[in-house]
């Protein structure tokens, strides 16, 4: 085991991604590499129990059985799994249990740049935020008034000792550790990440949150949420994520897990933002991820809404099980790729039970060099009678080096399913442009407001604070992608 | 002073020649209209106006008064002629998805004002403002939260460029082809809304194809345009006789 204080690794920050600071900030890491003693070492830092451990070591051997993916439609070098650091976290300054106000201050002053106040009195009162830095969670907001309701709202190692048995009962239920390379490296060797639990019949009294930091170099961040909403409950959760500027890769592998039992509903939203490398393609996260909900119970919901226009590449299918007769699941998404970026993104619905339904609008923006998929799959399993698909996938492209792919995968193996599905590829037309400047809107003021039409129909799905960020993070990009 | 002056402008679309030396001085207060047989190059006059790019000027001149200096309106971009009162109503207006008639006529009237030294208008004081221009051409509120010109039938759509120009005020509007398409009704609307925004200090240039616009809209000058030039310049009567001769006997 090694202390080490890091250092900025001395990158000019580039101005246009104004999240690319490096917090200096005394650390408790692991050596370098990945083995079993190095799971064996995170979880004993953690304190996990004995079944934990257990299963992070079957999801190792397994993950040693894999291949690593390569369908996807983005090319990058190969990456070294022996060279990535997998535990990274802050060195406490005090011993005992965990207070937001006894955090290290430059922590405090950290999450204040990003735009997320930690403090008692500064907090955003309508939020609650599950704090992640690097590898571990370092505070959650709010938590007290959610327990007057019975809404747990922790961190996934705290739920460990505090709720083992929930953890215990679907950690893994949605998202197998067999289930692909990704989520088997994240079984191993996962650090943190959220846990929620809404009981029976509770509507969240506010949103939840957790956002994600990755400030340490070569380390990869692995976290795992888990999300459970029991009968007639409803909670909307949101997800933000940076990472500083650096010249390297940095692996991020997260597992999201979402369950629904009857009548239950969640609305999971993500803005996504990791560092993109610079314009060259250097550097940035590579963000593998495996997010999955479970429609368990009959009429229950589950909507992913995503705005993608970070990382450099970006491997990401948010997909819902519709296993619960009459439940729904939806997804929408934005991904906006510019300079030498590559996302291969959409969603997968699996209809199970009878009259499920299942909605999907996705909206690719490609500009620059970059390399924009769009990858969704509906398959509707025999026993899915009266099943309902709407897919919409649009693609948008800004100049002419940048590329824009839909793949749309459909099994039907039930006849009475309807299934609809629309596609588009547009350019920003000269006509368009030309109709909005002569009503006195520069090239900029035009292309954001044709992109932001475009996107209408997900923004509209965010929690308005996000959507009001989503447009600005947008338009942001947009300015420095389209000259 | 005169408020837009063209001299010998000759423009090719696609490597085509289509303006061939093309003269015209307008003034304020005026109320000009080009008439002419289709192709003869009405629609790509008003696109150079306005600043599209699709269309190359290869010679003469085209310039428009800015704080009573005369300015190179070629050398400006599409936006900055709007931001100076250059205003043109589309033949065939463009269809904007998801985004708001209120949002984009606000936006684009806030750039304007913005540009001109006024205060931007608040969400609130601008849907009053437009409230008022609506009744101007009769238009129903259910149109300021449509997505614009998406949807909209072809009068829906002119009508809808009309608004626009009566929330901008220009001071030099160009109505393209504004009248055709529109039923009487629909026609009259829509000339009382131009009428009413006439004033002496903005002109007006309207491209038609029939005479019966002009009923409503009364010309100072009536223009002919023929293979890429001015062929005819008289008053209102010159609209009636070519209704009643066609263009042919200025053609031989």
């Amino acid at each position: 085991m090694s202390e080490n204080k890091f250092t900025s690794s001395g990158t000019e920050i580039d101005t246009s991604y104004k999240y690319g600071f490096v917090t200096d900030i005394e650390t408790d890491t692991v050596p370098r590499g990945l083995n079993e003693d190095i799971i064996r070492l995170i979880s004993s830092k953690k304190n996990e129990p004995e079944w934990m451990l257990e299963y992070r070591l079957k999801a190792y051997r397994h993950w040693l059985t894999m291949e690593e993916p390569t369908w996807a439609n983005v090319t990058y070098p190969k990456i070294d799994f022996q060279d990535i650091v997998y535990f990274s976290a802050p060195k406490k300054k005090t011993e005992g249990p965990k207070s937001m106000d006894d955090l290290d201050p430059e922590l405090v002053k950290t999450f204040e740049r990003l735009g997320i106040p930690l403090s008692e009195q500064k907090r955003i009162s309508g939020v609650a935020v599950d704090v992640v830095f690097d590898s571990v969670s370092i505070g959650t907001t709010h938590q007290k008034d959610l327990e007057k309701v019975g809404v747990i709202f922790c961190s996934i190692s705290e739920a460990l000792h505090t709720h083992p048995e929930m953890v215990k009962k679907y950690l893994g239920t949605v998202v197998p550790y067999t289930d692909n390379y990704y989520a088997a490296l994240n079984a191993a060797v996962f650090t943190d990440g959220s846990f929620v639990y809404i009981p029976k019949g509770v509507r969240c009294p506010i949103d939840l949150s957790t956002y994600f930091r990755i400030n340490a170099s070569e380390t990869g961040q692995f976290e795992r949420t888990l999300i459970v909403a029991d009968e007639g409950s409803f909670v909307n959760y949101l997800e933000g994520c940076t990472a500083p500027q650096r010249d390297e890769n940095q692996l991020h592998a997260a597992v999201v897990e979402l369950v629904t039992l009857d009548d239950a509903e969640i609305k999971y939203s993500t803005v996504q933002n990791w560092y993109t490398g610079d314009k060259e393609g250097r550097g940035g996260i590579y963000n593998f991820v495996t997010k999955r909900g479970k429609c368990q119970g009959k009429r229950s919901k589950i909507s992913w809404t995503q705005v993608e226009s970070g990382s450099s590449i970006t491997w990401k299918y948010p997909s819902c099980i519709l296993l619960g007769e009459e439940s729904q699941g939806a997804f929408y998404s934005v991904a906006l790729t510019h300079d030498r970026m590559q996302a291969d993104t959409g969603t997968k619905m699996i209809h199970i039970g009878k009259n499920t339904k299942s909605t999907i609008i996705s909206k690719g923006i490609s500009t620059g060099h970059s390399k924009n998929t769009y990858r969704g799959q509906v398959k509707i399993m025999p026993s899915a009678a009266g099943a309902r698909n709407y897919s919409q996938c649009d693609s948008m492209l800004v100049g002419d080096k940048c590329n824009a792919t839909t793949v749309p995968y459909i099994e039907v193996k039930n006849e009475t399913a309807i299934l609809e599905h629309e596609a588009t590829t547009s350019r920003i037309s000269e006509d368009q442009l030309f109709y909005l400047k002569s009503r006195g809107l520069d090239s900029e003021a035009a292309i954001s407001m044709l992109v932001n039409g475009f996107c209408k129909d997900v923004f509209k799905q965010l929690p308005l604070e996000f959507s009001v960020e989503a447009v600005k993070l947008i338009e942001m990009k947009l300015e420095n992608s389209v000259g | 002073m005169n408020l837009l002056e063209i001299k010998d402008l000759q423009a090719s679309v696609d490597g085509k020649a289509v303006l061939k030396g093309l003269n015209l001085t307008i003034k304020p207060g005026e109320v000009h209209a080009i008439m002419g047989p289709n192709g003869s190059g009405k629609s790509t006059l008003s696109k150079i106006i306005a600043g599209h790019p699709a269309y190359e000027v290869t010679s003469g001149s085209v310039n428009y008064e800015v704080n009573f200096k005369m300015k190179d309106l070629l050398e400006m971009e599409p936006d900055e002629r709007a931001k100076e009162g250059v205003f043109l109503a589309f033949q065939y207006p463009i269809e904007v998805p998801g985004v708001s008639n209120e949002a984009f006529l606000r936006t684009s009237f806030n750039a304007i004002s913005k540009h001109q030294g006024a205060e931007e208008m608040s969400e609130e004081a601008f849907k009053k403002f437009v409230r008022k221009k609506m009744e101007l051409v009769s238009m129903d509120e259910k149109f300021m939260d449509r997505a614009v010109n998406t949807g909209f039938s072809g009068g829906e759509k002119k009508r809808n460029e009309i608004l626009q120009m009566a929330v901008l005020s220009p001071r030099l509007a160009i109505l393209d082809e504004t009248d055709s398409g529109l039923d009487i009704d629909a026609l009259r609307i829509v000339a009382d809304g131009v009428n009413k925004l006439k004033s002496k200090d903005n002109a007006i240039l309207l491209i038609t194809h029939y005479q019966r616009l002009l009923d409503y809209i009364v010309p100072d000058y009536v223009h002919v345009l023929a293979g890429g030039k001015i062929i005819e310049t008289g008053d209102k009567s010159l609209a009636l006789k070519l209704e009643d001769k066609g263009y042919d006997w200025l053609l031989q």
